[in-house]
């Protein structure tokens, strides 16, 4: 068998944050109805992650289950177990109609880190990153500049961001270009303005 | 800059988030109709300044169409709402009238 490799082999760029590809995990898209009880089991079951409301991540260890649509759940895991992952929720499926397919492969995702990582973000994407509206635990699907992404926070200061592994290279392009020296906004990374 | 409310995933997108679907609430007429009413359905479309329905897709987002009420001219957006439904809901149009009093679906009370 041939080895993985991920899209930029896990590229590194060190600027007003880190920008980091943080190579291969397991994707799998499972579309259906996410009220319905199978639905729910089947992926909550095979992440061992509990289930998120709209526009939610929720997180353990290497697994995560992210909201993408009222009828979508995108589930993480590790990439040597998504095999099992979906053998076990095609199993919990049983006659269910809904949809797992495994798109490790299609995907790529990015870490961004450092006190500037929200300044970073909110260069390239038209969605509010303001504290007040995103904090760690939300997901938003929107648009870095050209292509389409996901984004979530993983705590105040570092950002999961996935892409198609197709425009991996513009992806991390921007993001080093976002993240250069001397291009820092201080929009949420200043201080806050004490009143004197 | 226009900003819709997905009625689906209740994220506020702007405009560059979106995909323009055009006119909402057509009827279609497909074979068996009148070549009149399928000329009109392919190809006459409104075209106001004011009171309009559109349709979008929340295509950088959850991937929805919705449906949403705007007035073409000043862009204010009266509501947005989900697809599932062949004429603006009665809470759409009580908002719009709201707004613009007088005005009528199609010109219908």
């Amino acid at each position: 068998m041939s080895e993985p490799v991920s899209a930029l082999n896990h590229a590194g760029f060190d600027g007003l944050a880190k920008v980091t590809e943080c190579g291969l995990h397991g994707m799998i898209t499972l579309r259906g109805d996410l009220a319905a009880r199978a639905v729910k089991a089947a992926a909550t079951g095979a992440s061992g992650v509990k289930m998120p409301g709209p526009n939610e991540v929720q997180s353990k260890g290497d697994n995560a289950l992210c909201w993408m649509s009222p009828d979508e759940l995108l589930v993480i895991c590790d990439y040597k177990d998504v095999r099992q992952v979906l053998d076990k929720m095609h199993k919990s499926l049983g006659a269910a109609h809904a949809l797992a397919v495994d798109m490790s492969d299609a995907r790529t995702m990015f870490c961004v880190t450092g006190s500037s990582a929200r300044d970073v973000m909110a260069k390239l994407t038209p969605a509010d990153l303001s504290p007040a509206t995103f904090g760690p635990g939300q997901i938003r699907r929107s648009r870095l500049a050209q292509i389409p992404a996901a984004f979530w926070l993983e705590d105040d200061q570092s950002f999961r961001i996935i892409c198609f592994r197709s425009v991996a290279q513009y992806a991390f392009d921007l993001l080093c270009t976002a993240a250069g020296a001397g291009s820092d906004v201080g929009y949420f990374s200043a201080a806050p303005i004490r009143p004197t | 800059m226009l900003i819709l409310t997905c009625p689906y995933c209740g994220i506020e997108a702007d405009e560059t988030e979106l995909a323009s679907g055009g006119e909402a609430h057509l009827t279609r007429h497909g074979p068996g109709t009148s070549e009149d009413d399928f000329s009109n359905y392919l190809f006459t479309r409104q075209n106001p300044l004011g009171v309009h329905f559109e349709r979008w897709r929340h295509a950088h987002g959850c991937g929805k169409w919705f449906h949403a009420a705007r007035d073409t001219g000043t862009l204010e957006v009266f509501a947005t709402y989900p697809a599932q439904t062949a004429e603006p809901p009665k809470t759409v149009c009580d908002a719009i009238r709201k707004r613009r009093p007088g005005w009528t679906w199609q010109g219908t009370a």
